[in-house]
């Protein structure tokens, strides 16, 4: 018989006037009474809605029956057959609108805590077992994948699996794409993704970092090298600014660099050799998670306030429930129904000031949203020394420049001619972010997935 | 890895560095650059390719001792490893069709200047050159300058070497003695570069500029490069790092490029006082 208790088992986390001022993982996760407690909240549902709502179809009932039976190998299996990455997908990912938003239990009360206890169960396997994987033979073929972003590194690995001779070209110095430069330590451990890419590596799979594909090799020369397929999973990293003016000043950044600079240069410790402003006021534009990130690191870096700003209201902020939850018991205000439409400099070109519009919601748009309308006469200088602009992100152009025959649309994302990731180009496959738009972690490991599962077809069948 | 092949001082803050980066060899061309990271904790610096050997596999750098990191690439040896070396970032600067050109150098800046004006000489156009240093301490790469232009001015600020003055009067004195210049290539400091624009456009000279601004990942990802070009917002990097100086909004670069200066003093004393313990 499930426990009927209408609460999840609640998060061990670090108060929120200690974390708010420390780069240390936020949730401490379950420990492992806990996770065996959660677990026995499942009631095991025959159809399963979770899994139909996970982009990856994990068997979510047999995972959590066997933590509740204290089989944590178990657990672990039914994991690893669908993710590769379950220690960051269970601190990352949107579970209310997956998972569990469709758990049976939330609709007279909380749902099971399906990501906790899938990050308890990554866990728990990286400190437990350490066999080495069994690798495959050899198939002889060789594949490349552009970009170690989460799309990239899932299909890689799950080619390295199927015996395939796998290449990753990483144009920075690290792999992990946004994981290890966007995401903050605080919500994922930059030791963990190191530990999925090591896990990576056992399988075979070799990662060249410092190769930007455009610049120091182009698609073609990757088929010249040997490479009978290829995956382009190069993520959408390019900032989007507001275009309005006051843009350049200093003190103005992009939610790309400002998190670039504490996440990737480490900019965060104390000896780091990484400049970066140490801000009193700061004002985040956008409601997204990259938004919550910035805003919670701006207040870590000893910001006294951090404001979000965002033209619609709380409902409609697109972060995680969690981040914004974390962002606010953090002390970040929250200004909605806000719009900025210049940013103010003082005479040494240094931000002072944002001059900002309260806005109202209209009649719902494409999107279904309702569209925000500048409301008349409400204009107002918000005081800061420091704004960050998340309003989103698009891909760069540097593959598309370079590959002749890669159609790509008027958002510069790559066109993929079906769910399989196949673009215009034979043998050249595509997915996350680089396909969608920014997106998802999850997404974009389901769109790595299934190409390495079609690319295996490809190969096989020429 | 990178191993660092050759390394001399060509004064007594600017180095030259050659390293092993065979497929950044391959694909380099004059106006490109790289950024490279000297050890496993150090920032991203980029720095023009100053040339290349596509046989050897290898790609030259020249840098200033100007702050921290470069502190730290120049206390790397001959044998010893780069951690991290990426490129060809950057667009190609563009010589098709130039016939007479009259490149601009100032300080360190002759560095970068100098493929491109190598490039142009050997595709047979006629090349002038202006370099400028502060004083005869500092000059560098006068005899290759010397080997590829058909006319050479050496300018120093205090006059300790070549001509007394500023690279903007001995343009000016170029032009008005019948020079009809294709293109004036400028490269140096920015505000070396602005003076050198608003010569050019009393004459109706089209003007290329090489834009440094600060630079983290040099592939679009960040917009901190970012400068306004005729209006609209450029990302140095990609689209760069060669504008049309005539439309460059250089007091909004120079503000920019002030963006830490207090930081990089810091990092700056910390390092002398640690490689100066060191050495
Ligand atoms: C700050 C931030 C917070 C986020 N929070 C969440 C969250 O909580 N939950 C969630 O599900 N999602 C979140 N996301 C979104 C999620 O991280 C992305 O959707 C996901 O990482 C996309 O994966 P990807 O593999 O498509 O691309 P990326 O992760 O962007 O990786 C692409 C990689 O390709 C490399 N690359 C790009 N161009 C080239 C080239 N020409 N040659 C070689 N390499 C190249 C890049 O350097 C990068 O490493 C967040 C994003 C950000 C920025
Ligand atoms: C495309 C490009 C090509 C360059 N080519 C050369 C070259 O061939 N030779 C050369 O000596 N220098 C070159 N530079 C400048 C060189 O990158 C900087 O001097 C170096 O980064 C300074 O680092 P530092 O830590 O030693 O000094 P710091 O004390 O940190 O800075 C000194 C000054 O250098 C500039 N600077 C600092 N960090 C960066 C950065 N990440 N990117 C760009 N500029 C920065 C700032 O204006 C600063 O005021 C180039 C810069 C760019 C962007
Ligand atoms: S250096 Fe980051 S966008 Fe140019």
């Amino acid at each position: 018989m499930a426990d009927m208790n209408p609460k999840k088992t609640p998060m061990p986390s670090q108060a929120p006037d200690i974390r708010n001022r420390n780069f240390d993982e936020v949730a401490l996760g379950y420990t492992y009474e806990m996770a065996v407690g959660e677990a026995k909240r499942c009631l095991g549902c025959k159809h399963k809605p979770c899994v139909s709502a996970c982009p990856v179809g994990i068997d979510i009932p047999a995972f959590i029956e066997r933590i509740a039976n204290e089989d944590l190998h178990g657990a672990y299996e039914v994991l690893s057959h669908s993710t590769s990455l379950p220690a960051v997908c269970g601190r990352v990912c949107p579970q209310e609108n997956q998972c569990e938003g469709k758990c049976v239990r939330g609709i007279k009360g909380e749902s099971v805590g399906i990501g906790r206890l899938e990050r308890f169960v990554a866990d728990w396997h990286r400190e437990h077992a350490n066999e080495d994987p069994v690798l495959p033979a050899p198939n002889g073929h060789k594949v490349a994948v552009i970009g170690a972003g989460p799309s990239g590194l899932t299909c890689a690995g799950d080619l390295a699996k199927q015996g395939y001779s796998v290449t990753v070209f990483e144009a920075l110095h690290v792999a992990g794409g946004v994981l290890s430069y966007g995401i903050p330590e605080f919500r994922l451990p930059k030791s963990i993704v190191a530990e999925e890419i090591e896990g990576l590596k056992k399988l075979g799979v070799s990662i060249e970092c410092n190769t930007v594909i455009g610049k120091t090799l182009t698609v073609d020369d990757l088929f010249d090298m040997g490479y009978e397929a290829l995956f382009i999973g190069s993520g959408a990293g390019l900032p989007r600014f507001m275009g309005i003016p006051g843009e350049s000043l200093k003190g103005v950044y992009s939610a790309n660099e400002y998190l670039t600079r504490i996440n990737l240069m480490k900019a965060y410790k104390p000896n780091s050799s990484t400049p970066i402003k140490r801000s009193k006021k700061v004002a985040v534009v956008g409601g997204g998670n990259v938004a919550m990130d910035a805003a919670r690191c701006a207040k870590r870096l000893g910001a006294d306030e951090v404001y979000i700003v965002y033209r619609r209201g709380m409902e409609e902020l697109p972060a995680r429930r969690e981040e914004v939850e974390h962002a606010q018991e953090e002390g970040i205000i929250f200004k909605l129904l806000c719009n900025p439409i210049e940013v103010l400099g003082d005479a040494n070109g240094d931000v002072c000031g944002m001059r900002c519009v309260e806005m109202e919601l209209g009649e719902p748009d494409a999107s279904g949203r309702r569209r925000p309308v500048v409301k008349d006469g409400s204009e107002f200088v918000l005081e800061i020394d420091t704004m960050i602009m998340s309003i989103g992100t698009s891909p760069n152009p540097l593959i598309r420049n370079t590959t002749p025959g890669l159609e790509t649309n008027r958002h510069g994302c790559i066109v993929v001619q079906n769910e399989d990731g196949l673009t215009s180009r034979e043998g050249v496959y595509a997915g996350g972010d680089a396909v969608t738009g920014a997106a998802t972690v999850i997404l974009a490991m389901g769109a790595g997935k299934k190409a390495a599962a079609a690319i295996d077809e490809y190969l096989k069948s020429k | 890895m990178f191993e660092i092949l050759e390394k001399k001082a060509l004064n007594p803050t600017v180095i030259r560095m050659t390293i092993a980066a065979p497929r950044v060899a391959q694909k380099a061309e004059p106006g490109q650059f790289v950024i490279l990271r000297a050890g496993d904790e150090s920032e991203r610096l980029p720095l023009t390719i100053a040339d290349f050997d596509r046989e050897k596999g290898t790609v030259t750098i020249i840098y200033q001792i100007v702050g921290a990191g470069t502190m730290e690439l120049h206390s790397l040896n001959v044998g010893q490893c780069l951690h991290d070396f990426v490129g060809p970032l950057g667009v190609a600067t563009h010589t098709e069709g130039l016939k007479k050109v009259c490149v601009v150098g100032g300080g360190v800046g002759c560095a970068i200047a100098y493929p491109v004006a190598k490039k142009l000489q050997s595709q047979g156009a006629e090349v002038h050159s202006i370099i400028g240093f502060r004083n005869s301490e500092l000059v560098i790469l006068e005899d290759e300058f010397r080997q590829i232009s058909s006319e050479l001015k050496l300018m120093t600020d205090d006059g300790s070497r070549g001509e007394k003055g500023l690279v903007t009067a001995a343009l000016e004195s170029l032009i008005q003695n019948g020079h009809n210049y294709d293109e004036v290539i400028a490269i140096g400091p920015l505000v070396m570069m602005k003076f050198v624009c608003q010569v050019t456009k009393k004459y109706g000279i089209k003007t290329m500029v090489s834009m440094n601004p600060i630079m983290i990942d040099g592939t679009g990802m960040c917009g901190g490069c970012r400068l306004t070009v005729d209006g609209e917002t450029k990302f140095a990097c990609v689209d760069g790092p060669d504008f049309d100086g005539h439309l460059v909004d250089f007091d909004e670069a120079i503000a920019r490029s002030s963006m830490y200066r207090e930081q990089e003093q810091h990092a700056r004393e910390a390092s002398c006082n640690l490689f100066s313990k060191e050495a």
